[in-house]
């Protein structure tokens, strides 16, 4: 079954790339067309994920490249598909405007997500992974008659492709250590191969997924429209950041430093930008640093071993805030607002988006029974078999996320009142259209049950299918302290106003600083180096014709002068010399008679005293 | 046959030039047909290639200094002949409106397609260099009749300045004449038994001479300042042609005669093409960044794009790394010179829409052309994308192979080098963005109103360039079939 490998991603990138050159003539027929297409991926990933098929070719010379699904490549080609599939069902209602151009980069969007998880050598996976941000530039600045959405666009692919360059130094150093490509024998590199290695790819992946310090282009990708933002801060972009350091969990412990690393960033992440949530007064924008700690948590359980822990995150978190965007992007269209205090009141004029909605954030809080309590519990479970002080920051990191998600669920929740103001940003519509509705409920679904995953003997199952290594799975004791402070939290918080320093609120100052560090002193000797350019470099190339020309005219002033001179001199010279010879030709006998006396006396004298 | 395929475009431009009656249209129509015919030949050279060098011809030329017409070709030299071709096709459909002065044009196109043909083709170190020479009058001539702005100067710089570089390039030459024994001026013959094997230092000094030569024409920094003005007055199809082939004269130099011809030469100061190549990919890069005129600013990616070929040339002379490695660095540098001719050469030709349009390069004038031009715009994007080397398209192809491989030698020097160059992807990426947002995308500017969308004949001349590096981008594997062996070869001559 190996052309399912390829069929898998290659359905919605080839249906995705004719949807996106057709353009405006396959308007009306385009989200229908990607529904289908999205609907029959999610067939293509559940077949793929039973039949796990496998294929390879040769890319260059002597490398093997190819996909294959393994146990977690299976879990996140159905997770994509279906996520993308829930996005597109919803985008079909709500997208006016360039349909065509739209499906065509979801689709596209969504099949370089689906090569990055099946790719099984780095080049492939690089491909895949850098076409992804790519297309993430494409939605993030969809509307790209906006200088700042652009901007954002931008912003966002720079600062991702930043963390990407590791990848291409991987890549070599993988050439360089055993001349393969192949992810899976990584982790056996020599030093000091195996350690670049592992720096690569983990500044490639906390650049992905937008952990410390790269974050703030997750909240640049908030100018995407909000289906793009469910996809992108689901089961693309971020997570596969998160999945690569899954996937290479065997290399970051191999190496012995990069694995407590990966753990750090991934806690002080979950920390810090949850406290960056919580201090955000706009919806989307306290979602989006809400992805950066939860994905943080996925990050930190790849750096603590714990992969069956951290995909099940993955997968629970991709439903979770899917949905959470999703309901967003509908207020935000039928209400025009996605301010927190403009939208008090919002969940009660819409209810089915308000019920999905408070779903999603108690779940997202970890509140008991939901799914991200007890996914998150297994990673807690595992922080706290390795490090305390981690624990200690990983819980009061989980203590945020129930802050911030309280202060979004009751803001929707509470009745209407003077705070609330419709259309403050763009007219709204004042309706839900069926499509936006119809993939909530699903979502939401597996938002609140996917905590199935917990009881030992279905974790057990859930760590064989991913083929990890024995973890402990959620504890009971770390999951009643994480559920119990979880409630506490949500009940003192409510939606009280916290203190919400500029720093937090400002993404920790962190693109400014990036602006400040790297960008400025970029352009800064871009611009110096292209004066010197023009001045230095191609001055002195100008001065070879100036010197040229200065030489010439000297050699014409003295050298002319001087050469012309004696040649002058010879002629003036020989003239004068003719006209004294001129002198003696008289035309009179006498004179010539006297000049050959003359001449004969001076002979005769001259022989006489040779002699 | 390979005559023919050189060839033919002369005896096209004689036709065009001789029958008086015709007129500018129908010239170019000629012109289009003599390329699209040159370009199927090439095809189906392409198809009966066996490898080694194939379609030789060797006849006696000037016997007397041993020189011959020697043409063939190989893995190296095919796929930029095929490049070559469709550039100048592709030049050709772009041309077919109003030119003024067609059949002048057309003619003196067909004829500096015959030059570039046979530099490529040539096996002779006269014919090279007599082809490398007519490649400089041509272009000469291109920019100086059919430019605009500064256009007489800027010719001259170009005409001045790489005539300047073909002198060191004979010097060098005549030094490789003097050092072969017999005393020959054949390439397979000096490839076979390299001069100055004891003589180090006279190696070095010849060396010197032909990387000079090669440097001002490929062009290396510090030697690349006639470039931008250049292609800045040059009119669209020349700069096409002068990115897209003249350029490619450079490196190939490099691939086909240094290397395998100075060797130890080669290995021994590999490192200043290294360092050259590294110093003109961020060099490059970052002046790109700071440039406000869009055909400069291309000008500049040029210089980036050509410092990834020299750092892979250079780098495959460091014989103590993996052979493995230097063979796939090779192959990266070689698959750039095709990708960057498809690539820059669509860019180039999109720049001239905007000109022909509103009659300026500066990025400031334009904004929002996406709403007046939307497939002008998705074409410049895509070559945009091409050129900062995204996966799907040829440059990616290239750059990854240059760099794994020069990663992948594994001595820290080369680790090294090749992390430094590979920043420069990420400031090309930074650039081109920026690029596409002053001009195409975000409010509109003043200039923008009169940039209507792209004509018929610009569509057909660009679309066959982006759509090929995007078939190299996801199938490269026809490509480098042919490219892999080549470079197998020139990593084995320069090891010895």
């Amino acid at each position: 079954m190996s052309v399912l490998a390829w069929l898998l991603p290659g359905l919605p990138v080839v249906s995705g790339g004719l949807l996106a050159l057709t353009g405006h003539r396959v308007d009306r027929a385009a989200p229908t067309t990607a529904v289908a297409v999205a609907a029959v991926t999610l067939a293509l990933a559940v077949l793929a994920a039973i039949t796990r098929p496998q294929s390879s070719t040769t890319l260059f010379a002597g490398l093997r490249a190819g996909p294959a699904v393994d146990g977690l490549s299976a879990v996140m080609v159905v997770t994509v598909s279906t996520a993308a599939l829930a996005v597109l069902v919803f985008a079909a209602g709500q997208i006016r405007e360039d349909r065509g151009r739209f499906s065509g980069l979801m689709l596209l969007f969504t099949g370089a997500m689906l090569v990055t998880v099946t790719a099984t050598d780095l080049v492939l996976l690089l491909m895949a992974w850098e076409v992804m941000g790519a297309m993430s530039y494409a939605l993030i600045g969809f509307r790209w008659r906006d200088d700042h959405r652009v901007r954002s666009a931008g912003i966002a692919f720079v600062t991702t492709r930043t963390g990407d360059m590791g990848l291409y130094l991987a890549a070599g150093c993988a050439l360089a250590s055993a001349w393969s490509l192949d992810m899976a024998g990584l982790a056996g590199s020599a030093r000091p191969w195996r350690d670049l290695i592992a720096a690569g790819i983990v500044a490639a992946a906390l650049g992905k997924s937008a952990q410390l310090p790269f974050s703030f282009w997750l909240s640049r990708a908030m100018a995407g429209p909000s289906p793009v933002s469910a996809l992108l801060h689901s089961a693309t972009m971020v997570a596969a950041g998160a999945y690569l350091l899954l996937r290479a969990q065997p290399l970051l412990a191999a190496t012995g430093w990069a694995a407590p690393l990966v753990a750090w960033a991934g806690a002080l992440t979950a920390l810090l930008l949850g406290a960056v949530a919580v201090a955000q007064s706009d919806l989307k924008q306290l979602l989006a640093a809400s992805t950066c700690a939860q994905v943080g948590f996925m990050v930190l359980a790849a750096g603590v071993s714990s992969v069956a822990g951290g995909t099940a995150h993955l997968v629970a978190h991709a439903a979770v805030k899917s949905l959470l965007f999703l309901c967003a992007g509908a207020w935000l269209t039928a209400l025009g607002t996605k301010d927190l205090t403009e939208l008090h009141g919002a969940a009660r004029r819409h209810r089915l988006v308000g019920i999905t909605f408070a779903i999603g954030a108690l779940a997202l809080a970890g509140l008991p029974p939901l799914s991200l309590w007890v996914t998150k519990g297994s990673v807690l479970s595992a922080v706290a078999e390795r490090s305390p002080p981690l624990y200690l920051v990983s819980l009061a990191a989980a203590l945020l996320a129930a802050a911030y998600a309280a202060r979004a669920v009751f803001a929707v929740w509470r009745p209407m009142d003077a705070g609330t103001r419709d259309g403050s940003e763009q007219p709204g519509t004042h309706r839900v259209d069926l499509l936006e509705r119809l993939p909530l409920p699903v979502l939401a679904l597996v938002a609140a049950a996917f905590g199935a995953v917990g009881p030992p003997a279905v974790f057990d199952a859930w760590r064989r299918l991913l083929g990890a290594p024995s973890e402990p799975g959620p504890g009971g004791g770390e999951l009643l302290l994480s559920g119990a402070l979880a409630i506490v939290v949500v009940l003192a918080v409510r939606d009280r106003a916290l203190p919400a320093p500029r720093v937090l609120g400002e993404w920790l100052y962190l693109e400014r600083a990036a602006v400040a560090v790297v960008w400025r002193p970029l352009t800064a000797l871009a611009r110096s180096l292209a004066r010197f350019d023009d001045r230095v470099v191609d001055g002195a190339v100008r001065s070879v014709p100036r010197a040229g020309m200065a030489a010439a005219r000297l050699a014409k002033r003295w050298g002319e002068a001087g050469a012309d001179g004696a040649v002058r001199a010879v002629a003036s010279g020989v003239a004068g010399l003719a006209a004294l010879a001129r002198r003696p030709q008289t035309g009179q006998v006498h004179t010539y008679f006297a000049q050959a006396a003359v001449g004969l006396v001076l002979l005769a004298v001259v022989i006489a005293l040779v002699r | 046959m390979l005559s023919a395929v050189i060839f033919l475009p002369l005896a096209a431009a004689a036709g065009v030039l001789l029958l008086p009656r015709l007129g500018g249209r129908a010239a170019t129509r000629v012109w289009i047909a003599a390329a699209a015919a040159d370009l199927l030949l090439v095809a189906v050279m392409w198809v009966r290639y066996e490898g080694g060098i194939g379609y030789e011809t060797r006849m006696r030329w000037i016997p007397s200094v041993g020189a011959g017409y020697h043409v063939g070709v190989d893995g190296m030299s095919l796929p930029l002949i095929a490049m070559t071709a469709l550039l100048f096709l592709v030049c050709a459909i772009y041309s077919l409106r109003e030119t003024p002065r067609a059949r002048a044009y057309a003619a003196l196109f067909l004829s500096l397609q015959t030059v570039c043909l046979g530099l490529f083709a040539a096996l002779d170190l006269l014919l090279f260099f007599v082809f490398f020479d007519l490649s400089i009058v041509g272009m000469y001539f291109v920019i100086a009749g059919w430019g605009h702005g500064d256009r007489l100067r800027s010719a001259l710089k170009f005409f001045l300045y790489t005539f300047l570089g073909s002198l060191a390039l004979l010097l060098g030459f005549i030094g490789l004449y003097l050092g072969s024994d017999p005393r020959t001026f054949d390439m397979v013959d000096l490839t076979h038994a390299p001069p100055f094997g004891d003589a180090p230092g006279t190696a070095g000094l010849v060396l010197l001479a032909v990387g000079v030569g090669l440097a001002v024409k490929t062009p290396t920094v510090p030697f690349h300042t006639w470039l931008p003005p250049a292609h800045t007055d040059a009119p669209a199809a020349g700069s096409a042609v002068l990115a897209g082939v003249l350029l490619k004269m450079g490196t190939y130099g490099f691939a086909r005669i240094a290397m395998p011809m100075l060797p130890g030469a080669w290995q021994r100061h590999a490192w200043v093409f290294v360092v050259a190549g590294v110093a003109g990919v961020l060099y490059g890069a970052l002046v790109a960044l700071a440039q406000n005129d869009l055909k400069r600013l291309i000008a500049y990616t040029s210089v980036n794009h050509m410092g990834y070929v020299v750092l892979a040339l250079g780098a495959a002379g460091l014989v103590a790394g993996d052979a493995r490695a230097r063979e796939l660095a090779v192959s990266g540098a070689v698959t750039q010179m095709v990708s960057h001719g498809l690539v820059t050469g669509a860019l180039f030709l999109l720049t001239g829409v905007l000109w022909d349009r509103a009659r300026s390069y500066g990025l400031g004038g334009f904004g929002g052309i996406a709403a007046t031009a939307p497939i002008f715009t998705g074409l410049t994007a895509v070559a945009a994308f091409a050129s900062l080397g995204l996966p799907g398209l040829s440059g990616f192809i290239a750059e990854f192979q240059i760099f794994a491989g020069v990663i992948g030698i594994g001595t820290p020097g080369a680790v090294v080098a090749g992390a430094l160059s590979v920043t420069g992807v990420l400031i090309t990426a930074a650039l081109l963005l920026r690029m596409l947002h002053r001009a195409y995308l975000g409010r509109p500017g003043e200039l923008t109103p009169r940039v209507t969308d792209v004509r018929p004949e610009e569509l057909a001349a660009v679309a066959p360039l982006l759509l090929l590096s995007l078939i190299i981008g996801i199938a490269p594997r026809w490509l480098l079939d042919m490219i892999e062996p080549a470079s197998a070869a020139v990593v084995s001559l320069v090891g010895r």
